[in-house]
This record gives C-alpha cells, structure tokens and sequence, in this order.
C-alpha cells in the first residue's frame, strides 16, 4: 500500500475537520478525493504530508508513519498545495531550479519525467512565476514538487481556477506521470474530473461517503435517471420541485437531472404535468447516472 | 552544503528584486545620521536674546558686547521698559532678556555688588536651563578677569575638563545611538518580515514538507541580512568619521567584532519574532513597537539610564541595545579595548545564544 489512512479524525478547536477517515491508496494509483469546499480534503493532505497532526488514527505514507517517519515522507514525496505557493518574485527558471537545489537534484537529472510539463512553459522561463496564468502556475507548480522524483505525489485541487483547456491537459499529464509508476493522490471539487481517476473517495463533512471505481460508484445509481429539458429552465427547475412525485432534481448542464419516488414512473405522465404548468418543447429521456449524481444521492 | 547556498542565493534574489525595501534598507541609516546629526542637537547656537540696560555704563557695554558676541547668542533687540519683557516672549521673538539694574558700574565699584537678571522662556525648559548656564559662565568669566589683580581671602577654583569629548558636541552621543537603532531596526525587521513573509504566501508549506531542515532555513534567512547589515553599520561609520568627525579612538577591528556581534543579536530576535507572528504586517509591528520604542527610549540614546526610577533601570538591562551603545561609545569615544568592555560584550553574547535557541525551539516544524 502507498498511502494508508485507518481512523483518522481531526477538530479544530470544537469544529469538526475530518471524522474517523480510512481509507487505502495501492502502488501507482491514481486517486481522487472528491468533495465540495470545507469537506476536509486539505486538512487530509496536511495530515498525510506530515504538516498538522491528526487528533486520532493513523496513517502511512510510502510505509512511514506521518508522525514518527514525518522526515522520511518529506524527503519522498511530492506536495503541491491549493494555494498557488511558489515564489512569485523569482522566474519559472529559478522557481524550478530551487526546488531541485532543496531535494538534493538538479534540473537536468529528472528531465525526463518533467519534460512533457516542462517544455510547455520553457518559453516563459526567464518570466517571473507571479506573472504567469492560472494554468502556466499550475504546470509550473506541478514541475516543482515533481523535480525530485517523488513516489507519492500530492495534489490539492491542482484544477481550481484554471480554464477548461488546461484542465485537460493538466489530467491528461497526470495519467502520463501516473504510468512512471508514481502514486498519485489528487482532489478536486469538479466531479467530471472524477471519472478520470482509478479510484474516487467521496468525502463531505469530514466523512467519506463513498469508495470505489468511478463506473462502480455511477453504476450502483439506486434509481432511473432522466435527463429533462423544456423551453424555459427556471419554470423547468420550479415545476418539478412542485411535482409531488419527485425524488429529486438537480440542474446538469442543459438538462435537468430528474429522478422519480415511484418504480413504475411513467414520462408521459410528467409530460402532461408540465404541459399542464405552460412549458413547451418537452424532452424526457433516461440517461446514465454520473459521479455527480451519485454524490447528490449520498450527500442527500 | 548544496541546499544551504542554493537557499542563500534564493534570499539575495528576493531581497534585490525588492527595490522598495532595498531603498529603505541602505537609504533609511544614511537619513538617519544625517538628520540626527545636523538637525537634533542639544547644543545652543544663536539663541536670540533681548537685553534691557539700565545703565548703559562702561561695564554693561562690555559684558553686553562679551555676551553678544560669543556664537551663543545674538541681540536681536534693546527694550527700554519692564512692559516690553512680557511682550517679547509672548511673541516669541526671543528665548531670554537680560536686565542690568541701574548704575550698574557705580555699585560694582562702590559696593562690589551688581546684578544682572536672567529671565529666560522655560516653555523648553532644557534650552532655558542652558541658556541661564552659558550666561552664568560668561559672567563668571568676566568677573575672574577683574578679579586677577585683586586676592580674595578664600577662593575655590573649580577646574572643569570635558573628558572624551571636550567639546560636547551631541553629534557624538547621537552617533552611537542611531548607529544601535538601525541595525536592531533592519536586521529584526527584516529578517522577521522575510520569515512570515514564506508563511503568508503558503511558500513555508512547501519548505517544511521537504528535505531542508528548519536550521538552514533560520541560517539562509539571517545570512544576506548579516551581510547587508554589516556594509550599513560601515556606512554610519565612515558617515560619522568623515561628516561629523567622529572619533574612532579605539581599534576599528574591535568595533567591526562588537557589531557584527550585535547585528547577530538583532538577527535572532527577528528570527525570534517570525516564529510568534504569522503575518508580515504583525511581524512588522511587533518589531517596530517592541524594539523600536524600548531602544531609543530605555537604551541610555536620549535619556540617562541612571535617572530612571529603579524598575526602569532593571528593565533596561534586558535590552541588548543598552549595552551596545556603552561598548560603542567606549570604543569609539575612549578608545578602550576588549578587556575593559568584555562584560558589556558577554551579555551580548549571551542574550544571542538565548534568543537563537528560544526561536529554533519554538519554529514550527508543522502547521500549527
């Protein structure tokens, strides 16, 4: 096992952080902890990368323990926070150079694994980091805590702030550093990101919902879903919050996710309900469930 | 050895890529000693007075002209009246008016008795009180030359030497004094800001979650600063020497040691400082309210030590700066050597090796 959490709860002050949290990350995984903002996600990573203390349970990283090995952990792994945390009076150049300088590498000796990243923001590498895009900081930041080779690599919401492009790219690099036999430990709030993991936590409160696949957690979708669309959304969104059957409805790009209490749930008879409220150009179709759904559902 | 420069060179970058600072940092001591040195002085110099004479004889001609041409004081006008007195210090014109009572010359002859009375504005009662002293000895003066023809029965004669600085020039107490401030100043402030700096900006998390460890950190921190602080103690050196004419009786060698001792100390405090703020703007109060204040005010800069009330006096010994400028005026005023200021020094010393290892206690290996 590369990272393993068993019971791992944290308050601060009386506020709840983290409640009794395990779970296990294998050897070259790419896992995902997916959760909205103030589920605990980085409170997690500072408790695995050795800087907070958890209140109870324990947790190994690479086979050191957090607490007794923390100086172990810091010599091998990765760590890229969610702030933008480089400094941004120096240039990529300098940024890069120093961080390999700290770990003991140079530049050139871990090339090979930063290259694919690197060469997109060589021609920048005399701009100070400050001055760089969201997206530039990013790739920048992402070389940084990987110049030394690191077996268990960090990534606390690495896409926040980024445009969609980037995004992207950012994963598709992620899959590419995660075939060099690195453990990668990524969260993110956007759940289409989720799918692209191995395997996804679904944390919220400080408590995991969910672990499994991404197809599984989908799958396992307990109810027919419908994607439903109409000519005006608000009065969509309104009508079927009336609707005294519904499960639940939650908007989702251009349809609206709807799920109904009944098993034996016939459209057409939410058809003529909506007709009936003014909406015209009903589509009613079932469609597969998503990461989000599944969220949606448990965070219910 | 590799991480511990590449560290330093890091440091140097951030600190010249900040004009700003980098301006304040060397353009702050040479304000400084310039200001302290031409513009607050406790000397008078041209102080206006008013002269009423009574008598307008031989001798208050004489004594009038004595006073007036000395570089103290200038007789900006006559008065004929009493009423004049209140009026001219009321409008501000002059800071003293001397009255020679009526047939001045004919009582010093006849009675051997005359006055002259010294009425001085005491809304500065320091100018006031220096001002009354220069007449005073003016007038002693005068009357001695008189006197050398005649024997008194007794007569004691006081001697006076000014030792160290004959000529009492305040330049040579404000050197020292300014000289402890800017470097307890920009050394702990510095340092102490560059330290929260990495905390704010979430670069710290990343230092601490890697192989350096937290004493190269404190060392690459100190390092530049150590540096630029001893060419700005060499600045307000030859400053002083070359501006003010400002002895250095003693070895030049020796007043290097002490400051970098000294500069070191501030150092540590800075460091001190950063591991109890989180922010750069509490980093920057704290040093300027903690140190500042208690440097100028309980060092023995401005006012004697020895005139403080008791707890005052003891408070003062805990402030390093204190016992900086006695080494510095020592050094630079009588010339000793290190065997008569080794005590001075070893507080110093020891202040330093406390403060240093107080802040490597008490840096945080972890977030909180």
């Amino acid at each position: 096992m590369s990272i393993s959490v068993q019971h791992i709860s944290k308050s601060f002050k009386e506020i709840p952080a983290l409640r009794d949290i395990s779970f296990e990350v294998k050897e070259g995984e790419l896992f995902g902890l997916i959760g909205p903002d103030g589920a605990g996600k980085t409170t997690l990573f500072r408790i695995l990368t050795t800087l907070l203390f958890a209140d109870k349970g324990t947790a190994t990283v690479a086979g050191n323990d957090v607490v007794a090995d923390y100086k172990q952990i810091r010599n091998s792994v990765g760590y890229m926070p969610g702030r933008f945390s480089l400094y941004q009076d120096l240039t990529v150049e300098e940024n890069l150079t120093f961080f390999a300088t700290i770990f003991g590498t140079t530049l050139e000796e871990n090339y090979d694994l930063i290259k694919d990243i690197y060469v997109q923001i060589e021609p920048f590498k005399t701009r100070r980091a400050g001055k760089l895009s969201g997206g530039m900081k990013q790739k920048l930041a992402l070389s940084c805590s990987l110049i030394h080779k690191p077996k268990v690599l960090f990534l606390d919401e690495p896409t926040t702030g980024v445009d969609p492009v980037s995004r992207k790219e950012f994963w598709e690099m992620l899959k590419r550093l995660q075939k060099k036999g690195i453990t990668i430990l990524v969260s993110t709030p956007y759940m289409d990101e989720a799918a692209l993991c191995d395997r996804i936590a679904l944390i919220q409160d400080g408590k995991i919902l969910q672990i499994d696949t991404p197809e599984t957690i989908a799958n396992q979708f307990p109810k027919k879903i419908y994607d439903v669309k109409a000519d005006n959304m608000y009065l969509l969104i309104e009508s079927l919050k009336e609707y005294s059957h519904n499960h639940s409805v939650y908007p989702f790009g251009e349809f609206v996710h709807y799920t109904d209490q009944r098993d034996d749930f016939m459209p057409q008879e939410l058809t003529a309900f909506l007709q009936s409220k003014g909406l015209k150009n009903i589509y009613i179709n079932t469609t597969q469930a998503t990461i989000e759904d599944a969220f949606m559902e448990l965070a219910k | 050895m590799k991480r511990f420069i590449g560290f330093i060179k890091k440091e140097f970058y951030h600190i010249f890529r900040d004009r700003r600072s980098l301006f304040i940092l060397f353009g702050m001591p040479v304000a400084q000693i310039m200001l302290f040195g031409f513009a607050i002085t406790n000397e008078i110099n041209n102080v206006d007075i008013a002269i009423y004479d009574k008598s307008n004889d031989v001798t208050t001609q004489q004594l009038i002209s004595k006073i007036t041409s000395s570089k103290y004081f200038t007789n900006k006008q006559r008065i004929h009246n009493e009423a004049e007195i209140e009026s001219v210090f009321k409008k501000g014109k002059v800071k003293a008016v001397l009255i020679f009572e009526k047939d001045f010359d004919k009582k010093l002859t006849k009675n051997h008795q005359a006055t002259v009375q010294i009425i001085t504005d005491a809304t500065d009662p320091n100018t006031a009180n220096t001002i009354s002293n220069y007449v005073n000895s003016i007038l002693k003066n005068y009357q001695q030359e008189k006197n050398k023809e005649v024997k008194l029965a007794y007569q004691i004669v006081p001697q006076t030497r000014m030792y160290y600085n004959p000529e009492l020039k305040s330049v040579f107490m404000f050197v020292p004094g300014v000289m402890t401030i800017i470097l307890m100043l920009v050394s702990a402030m510095m340092t102490s800001i560059s330290i929260t700096r990495e905390k704010e900006m979430g670069t710290m998390e990343i230092l601490l979650v890697s192989p350096i460890k937290p004493y190269q950190v404190i060392i690459g921190k100190v390092f530049p600063y150590i540096f630029l602080s001893i060419i700005n103690a060499a600045v307000i050196i030859v400053l002083s020497i070359f501006i003010f004419k400002m002895p250095v009786e003693g070895s030049l060698f020796l007043l290097g040691l002490e400051s970098i001792l000294f500069i070191i100390n501030a150092l540590s405090l800075g460091i001190l400082i950063s591991t109890i703020s989180e922010t750069q703007q509490t980093a920057m109060m704290v040093s300027l309210m903690g140190l500042m204040l208690p440097v100028i005010l309980l060092s023995g800069f401005i006012f004697p030590i020895s005139s403080m009330p008791l707890p005052l006096q003891i408070i003062s010994h805990i402030i390093p700066a204190k016992w900086f400028i006695i080494i510095l005026k020592a050094i630079m005023l009588k010339g000793v050597g290190i065997s008569f200021i080794w005590k001075e020094t070893l507080i110093i010393l020891g202040m330093t090796l406390f403060f240093m290892g107080l802040s490597i206690k008490k840096y945080k290996i972890r977030l909180e």
